[in-house]
């Protein structure tokens, strides 16, 4: 077997070439780790500043309703309004709780009322969610003096707004980058040492020695990908036990169903990756290519990172081409969601024809390449 | 019976003519030199021969199979070694020849019979585990070489097989290649060491794609029958060069290392005469007649090419 000779030397190259089995193993690692703990996008222990100016057991109450969110952390109690200004500007505290006089007496009688809450928006995407954090304790907070007011009495909050998160309750980002994360790696793995690793051998001489060979396109191919996808396999499933490990990520639906997922999204990429090194002629032109093609779409326009709903029609449309697109829905819904493949089949689908479409242009234009000139 | 049997072949590249209606025959188990400058069209013409590219017109026949019709059915009756000896440098010398074997389709017992026998061929005995790429120039060709005779082909291309070796493994390697030769397989080979190709039995001569000479190599010396080479040796070998093209004797001059051959126009040549004459003007010289080497036949052909 012809293919499974060019397996077995692609899999003692990459053993053997220790920075390429860095990128296909530690590196996906070490990007969850990254995207695990570092850029998490949720944000605890924001430092606030508190400008007391009613001093009664309901302005406490709010203070203590912010900090015992978790999200607040009271680092300063400021005496007069010039301190404001100083704190924000020296960035002491990220966000100021201004509480006016009068504000319990108000509070129980029912007459609207208000608290000013100050943020520091040097950091847009954080101010923004500091904003919706203290809007939320607000109104909670509101609905119940609404309730007190109007009954008249002590007995405790009878009606409060109580929210709920789906799928990831505690609204962890992480939990969330998993999925994209897992495309992110097979479209690296996949494509991009694919696509270097068969340019290089053109570069090096070895493809024309392999072409005076007996060998077909497709035995080459084949031998040539196979080590690659058992790669990116075992690296796929690394990760997802990795964050079942050290960031609780839930695998609610059938372990077969993700099987079948990756399979059919490295499928795609793998073809993707031998379509970029027909087109190539050095490494550098064809991680580039890859580069712009796979890796970029694929961490910009496929929801993993910046929302697809919230994208300009124009870049939406766009999105439909890229097949981590198709990856992610379904993988969010077999690990997070654990639902049947009723609900994703169409994803399921479209990463099919997204497989078929490559592979049949990849091995169109390899035959012509083998067969350059005749 | 012809090993090669080339009618006509011609390729062109665009408005490009590569290679032009070239013919010659390799007999069996002849060392076939193919001689030629860069871009004279040999690297075409053996791709060609290969079954890797495509004859635009004529034909060729490898090992009595058709290259135009059949380039598949040439690739399991060639070996096929290039200039930069295209191993795996990151796998070890046994797993270079596993993965020949393997791609050449190899059984397992075949395949441990041949690889002995390369290892011994190549002297790579007590090296089967070292990386290829920690290799010496020497070894590593003799390796190449190797992995390309391990389905034992009875045909062979060896596209500048010597190049950046030292002179002492090229050596070496031209033994092997009459080992081959002798033993009965046909030897293709293209080099620029004009040395070498006097190893060859037969050799052809290319000059902007057409063929511009065949045969032996005393045949092809026979270019200056009746016009001797005179070679002069001189301090100032510029001026001994000027001095000579002033001669009406002389038909042209050429550098040969720190000497001057001068191809004169009859064989009435008195070297002692013409280093008189050098004396007389002021230049210290000595002159003899030498025989044509390949180099000079090499340099008449190109120099008869240039000026049509």
């Amino acid at each position: 077997m012809k293919a499974l000779a060019v397996a077995i030397k692609e899999f003692r190259q990459i053993a053997r070439d220790r920075r390429t089995l860095m990128i296909l193993l530690f590196v996906p690692a070490f990007f969850l780790l990254l995207y695990g703990y570092a850029l998490n996008f949720d944000i605890r222990n924001i430092p606030l500043a508190v400008q007391d100016n009613d001093r009664s057991s309901t302005s406490r109450d709010v203070i203590s309703a912010f900090v015992n969110s978790g999200y607040f952390e009271l680092v300063r109690v400021l005496p007069g309004k010039l301190d404001i200004d100083a704190a924000l500007n020296r960035g002491d505290a990220r966000a100021v709780l201004v509480i006016p006089g009068g504000f319990g007496r108000d509070a129980a009688s029912g007459r609207p009322t208000a608290v000013q809450v100050l943020i520091s928006g040097d950091n847009a995407n954080t101010a923004t969610t500091v904003m919706a954090y203290a809007v939320g304790l607000v109104s909670a907070l509101s609905a119940r003096y609404e309730v007190e007011a109007r009954v008249g009495s002590a007995r405790g909050p009878l009606l409060t707004a109580e929210t709920r998160v789906w799928y990831n309750p505690e609204l962890r980002s992480t939990l969330f980058l998993v999925p994209g994360l897992l495309a992110y790696i097979a479209m690296l793995t996949a494509v991009v040492s694919t696509a270097l690793s068969i340019v290089r051998e053109k570069e090096v001489g070895t493809m024309e020695q392999v072409r005076m060979s007996p060998v077909g396109p497709l035995a080459y191919v084949i031998g040539k990908t196979m080590p690659y996808f058992a790669v990116s396999l075992v690296s796929a499933f690394g990760i997802v036990a990795l964050s079942m490990l050290l960031f609780d990520l839930p695998m609610r639906g059938s372990w077969a169903m993700l099987l079948l997922a990756i399979s059919i999204f490295l499928v795609g990429a793998l073809a993707f990756g031998v379509l970029i090194s027909t087109i190539a002629e050095t490494q550098q032109v064809a991680f580039q290519v890859a580069l712009l093609t796979s890796y970029l779409p694929t961490l910009m326009l496929s929801g993993f990172i910046f929302p697809i709903s919230s994208m300009p029609a124009a870049l939406q449309a766009i999105t439909y081409a890229v097949p981590a697109r198709y990856f992610l829905i379904a993988l969010r819904a077999i690990v997070l969601k654990g639902v049947g493949i009723a609900v994703f089949w169409r994803d399921i689908v479209a990463l099919v024809v997204f497989a078929a479409l490559v592979l049949s242009l990849a091995s169109l234009r390899l035959k012509r390449e083998w067969a350059a000139g005749q | 019976m012809n090993a090669i049997e080339v009618r006509n072949l011609t390729r062109r590249f665009g408005g490009f003519t590569a290679v032009d209606d070239l013919s010659f025959d390799v007999r069996q188990g002849e060392i076939f030199g193919f001689l030629g400058s860069n871009g004279a069209g040999k690297s075409t013409t053996i791709r060609m021969l290969c079954g890797l590219l495509r004859p635009t017109s004529g034909s060729a026949r490898v090992g009595g199979v058709d290259v135009g019709s059949q380039p598949e059915a040439v690739k399991s009756r060639i070996g096929y070694m290039s200039q930069r000896f295209s191993l795996y440098e990151k796998l070890t010398v046994d797993q270079n020849i596993t993965f020949f074997g393997g791609i050449y389709g190899l059984e397992r017992e075949r395949l441990a019979a041949r690889r002995d026998a390369i290892l011994d061929m190549a002297g790579l005995r007590g090296r089967e585990s070292m990386l290829t790429g920690a290799l010496s120039g020497g070894w590593r060709q003799r390796l190449g070489l190797g992995c390309a005779i391990l389905h034992q082909p009875p045909i062979v291309f060896l596209d500048e097989p010597t190049g950046g070796v030292d002179p002492l493994s090229r050596r070496r390697f031209w033994r092997l290649i009459n080992d081959l030769a002798s033993a009965g397989t046909t030897v293709l080979v293209t080099t620029h060491y004009l040395d070498e190709a006097e190893n060859c039995h037969r050799v052809a001569i290319i000059h902007a794609g057409r063929l511009a000479a065949l045969g032996t190599v005393p045949e092809l010396k026979q270019v200056f029958a009746g016009r001797p080479i005179l070679e002069v040796r001189s301090a100032q070998p510029v001026d001994a060069m000027r001095r000579l093209e002033a001669m009406p004797e002389v038909e042209k001059t050429s550098i040969f290392g720190t000497a001057v051959h001068a191809v004169m126009r009859s064989s009435d040549v008195q070297p002692d005469t013409v280093t008189a004459r050098f004396a007389a003007g002021g230049i210290p010289a000595t002159c003899r007649i030498v025989d044509p080497s390949l180099e000079d036949v090499f340099l008449d052909i190109a120099e008869k090419g240039a000026q049509p």
